[in-house]
Formats: C-alpha cells, structure tokens, sequence
C-alpha cells in the first residue's frame, strides 16, 4: 500500500515540475506559475506543500515530512500557445476531468510538440508590424517598404544568431547595429527620407514587451527575485539594441 | 490625423506581435482587438489632454481591462492578451531620441527624452497594476454575491 502511495506520489511530483517548468520556460508569470503548481498539488491532496519559482529554477516542497524536489530552467523564450494548452491541462486535472496519468502525458506531449508558427510568418509578421508602427508613429509612406524590409531582416538575424550562439545580448545588439546600417544606406542613398521613423519602426520587432509586462507583474506580486532578474533582462536587451543603434548614429 | 486608418493598423500590428509571441491561434484576432483600443484610446487622450504620459496611463489600463475580461470569456491566461497590446505603447522613439542625442553629445536633450521615456513606461506600468487591483475587487465582489445568492437560496 505504502508502495503505491510512493510511486504516486513521485508521479504527481513529476507532473507538478514539468508543468511549472514548461510554464516558466515559455513565459508565464511567476505568480501563475506558483499558483498553478500549488492548486495542481491541492487537487492531489498535498495541501501543505510550498513553492518558491524564480525564472532559473523552480522548488517544490511536497510537505515538510518530504523531500523537496528541484528543477532547472535553461532556457526561456516566448511561446503564449504552450502556457495556454497548460493552463487548460491544469484547470481539467483540478476540475477533475482528467487522471494524474493523463495529466502527465498530455503534458509531455506538450513539452514534445512544436507549437511555433512557421518561421516564415513569423519574419513576415515582423516585417508588417515594422511597417504598421512606421506610419501610426508618424513616417511617410514613401518609407514604408525600407521599414518593410529592414524589420524582416532584423528579426532573421536575430533569430539566426540566437540559434547558433543562444546568446541573446549579442544577437540583439547585431540586428539592431544590421537595421542601423541598412537603414543609414537607404537615407544616404536618396531613397529613404527619414531616418529616425525608419529605424524606430525596424527595431520595434525586437522591443521586449513581454519581459517589462511580467517583470512589473511579478514585482507587484511580491516576487522580487524574478520581478527584478526579469527587468534586468529587459533592461540589457534595451541597452542591447540601443547600443546597436548608437554605434551606427556615431558615424 | 485619419482614425479608420490608425485603427486598421494598429489592429494589423498588434495581431503580428500575435504571431511572433505564438498565441493560440483562435485569440490572434482578440489579441489585435486589444492592441487597437489601447492604442486609440492612447490616441484620443493624447489629442485632448496632450500629455503622454497620462495617455499612456490610459492606454495601458484599457488594455489590462479588455485582456482581462477577454481572459475571463476565453478561460487563458490574461497575458495572452496584454503582452501583444502593450507593444504600440512602449515609448519605442522617445528612447531612440535620448540614444541619438547622446551619441550627438546634445546630453541636455537627452535627458529630457530620457526622463520622459522613463515616465511612460512607469505609466505603462501603473496602468497595468490599476486595471488589475480593479478588476481583482470586482470579481471578489462578484464571487462574494454569488456565494451570498447560493446561500439565501439554501436557507
């Protein structure tokens, strides 16, 4: 009996980090991120355990009489879809629809499947928005196939080079300094008018709008530790492509 | 300026930063919806009040609000919605006007687009916290009522 209480048990354990693990990886907020193991760990009848969630690693402490399980988590990026099929996986296991067992394999399917866009419609969309943004802030039309063009390519770049290197600073000072130089040739050239509203609506693509989101979410919820290393990664990325951008205005 | 046009855009813009954060695809065109009122009512504020920062405020808290009834209707999480409404808010050229004044040695200049660039993404911010304590009260109110109603109807 003890026996079958213990495999349960880890199984439950193990459902519990993968989901707050995927959650975490793909951009949910801290605070979702606790809530949703503590309530997944209340529908199993663990109802004294603890979490503490920060964007490197998760713990999680069944009760005080077990051992306290930990997690690592290497990488983030942006993937809304995994933290909504997650979400709905979490709701159903707590509403009691779905098996600890089932909970756990749908949940390691999501972890398996691709869920992204096709890159392609991703660098299309880039471009759009690039060029959406040139004229709501105000650009002339005769600029909108530079800022077109020069979105798209700063979002290849960047995502090129975050795939071979996994470095995100550099690859976002390198778009930014790309969309810098491209856009200085378009102007010098005769055929871009300004400058300014070229490039301000190339890097909008590349703005972090979901780490300041959840930092400032994050911070008011009392969770100052992942509140704080996400405005830090906001921050960088800005300097990032600031920095990108001074170099090619310096000259 | 020309409204049909600024709302037709602002709708296409936020709908890519849609696709570029992979939201579920049946919210792409709530998350563009989203990303329109916020910038329009962002607009209109701008127009009357013509100071940025209070129309950021404004801006960011119509978007909280919509995402989190859209959350509510869609049963996701509110941050599908907000994140890809944000975007047109964020004070993109008022921080490229500071970088371009310091590395042009204007540094006077460049405080001032600093500072301000640092107000409205405060206001960003506060508006974000706002609408949610707001809404935070008003589903409790909610909950509280139906858990009056359910226990009328029992005694």
């Amino acid at each position: 009996m003890t026996q079958i209480d213990e495999t349960r048990r880890e199984l439950a354990l193990d459902c519990f980090l993968l989901a707050g693990k995927l959650l975490m990886e793909n951009g949910a907020e801290t605070y979702r991120v606790e809530d949703t193991m503590i309530r997944m760990a209340i529908s199993q009848s663990m109802t004294d355990s603890h979490c503490f969630v920060t964007p490197a690693g998760i713990m999680f402490s069944p009760s005080d009489k077990l051992a306290t399980r930990f997690v690592r988590i290497s990488s983030r990026r942006t993937d809304l879809e995994r933290v909504a099929l997650v979400n709905s996986v979490s709701r159903k296991l707590v509403a009691g629809e779905l098996e600890l067992l089932e909970a756990y394999e749908e949940l390691k399917t999501i972890d398996r499947t691709n869920y992204m866009f096709n890159i392609w419609l991703q660098i299309l969309a880039a471009a759009t928005a690039s060029g959406c943004f040139l004229i709501l802030l105000g650009g002339s039309w005769s600029d909108l196939p530079f800022a077109f063009a020069f979105g798209g390519t700063g979002f290849i770049i960047v995502e090129t080079i975050l795939e071979k290197t996994r470095v995100k600073f550099f690859a976002e000072f390198v778009g930014a300094l790309a969309i810098g130089v491209l856009a200085l040739l378009a102007v010098y050239s005769g055929y871009g008018n300004n400058l300014d509203t070229i490039i301000i609506g190339s890097i909008m693509p590349l703005v972090p709008g979901l780490l300041i989101t959840n930092a400032v979410r994050d911070l008011m919820a009392g969770h100052f530790v992942s509140g704080l290393s996400k405005g830090a990664e906001a921050f960088l990325t800005a300097f990032a492509i600031g920095a990108g951008i001074a170099l090619v205005l310096s000259f | 300026m020309n409204w049909p046009l600024e709302a037709f855009l602002s709708f296409i813009a936020s709908m890519a930063f849609g696709v570029i954060f992979n939201t579920p695809r049946r919210t792409l065109l709530s998350c563009g919806l989203v990303g329109m009122t916020g910038w329009l009512i962002y607009r209109v504020f701008v127009l009357f009040l013509e100071d940025p920062v209070q129309a950021t405020f404004a801006g960011a808290f119509s978007v909280a609000l919509v995402a989190h009834l859209l959350a509510k209707r869609f049963k996701m999480p509110m941050i599908i919605f907000s994140v890809a409404g944000i975007i047109p808010l964020v004070p993109g050229s008022k921080a490229y006007n500071a970088m371009r004044n310091i590395v042009e040695n204007n540094y006077l200049e460049a405080i001032t687009f600093a500072s301000e660039a640092l107000m409205i993404s405060g206001a960003v911010a506060m508006g974000l916290v706002f609408a949610e304590v707001l809404m935070q009260m008003v589903f409790k109110q909610m909950a509280k009522r139906i858990q009056k109603k359910i226990g009328m109807t029992q005694n």
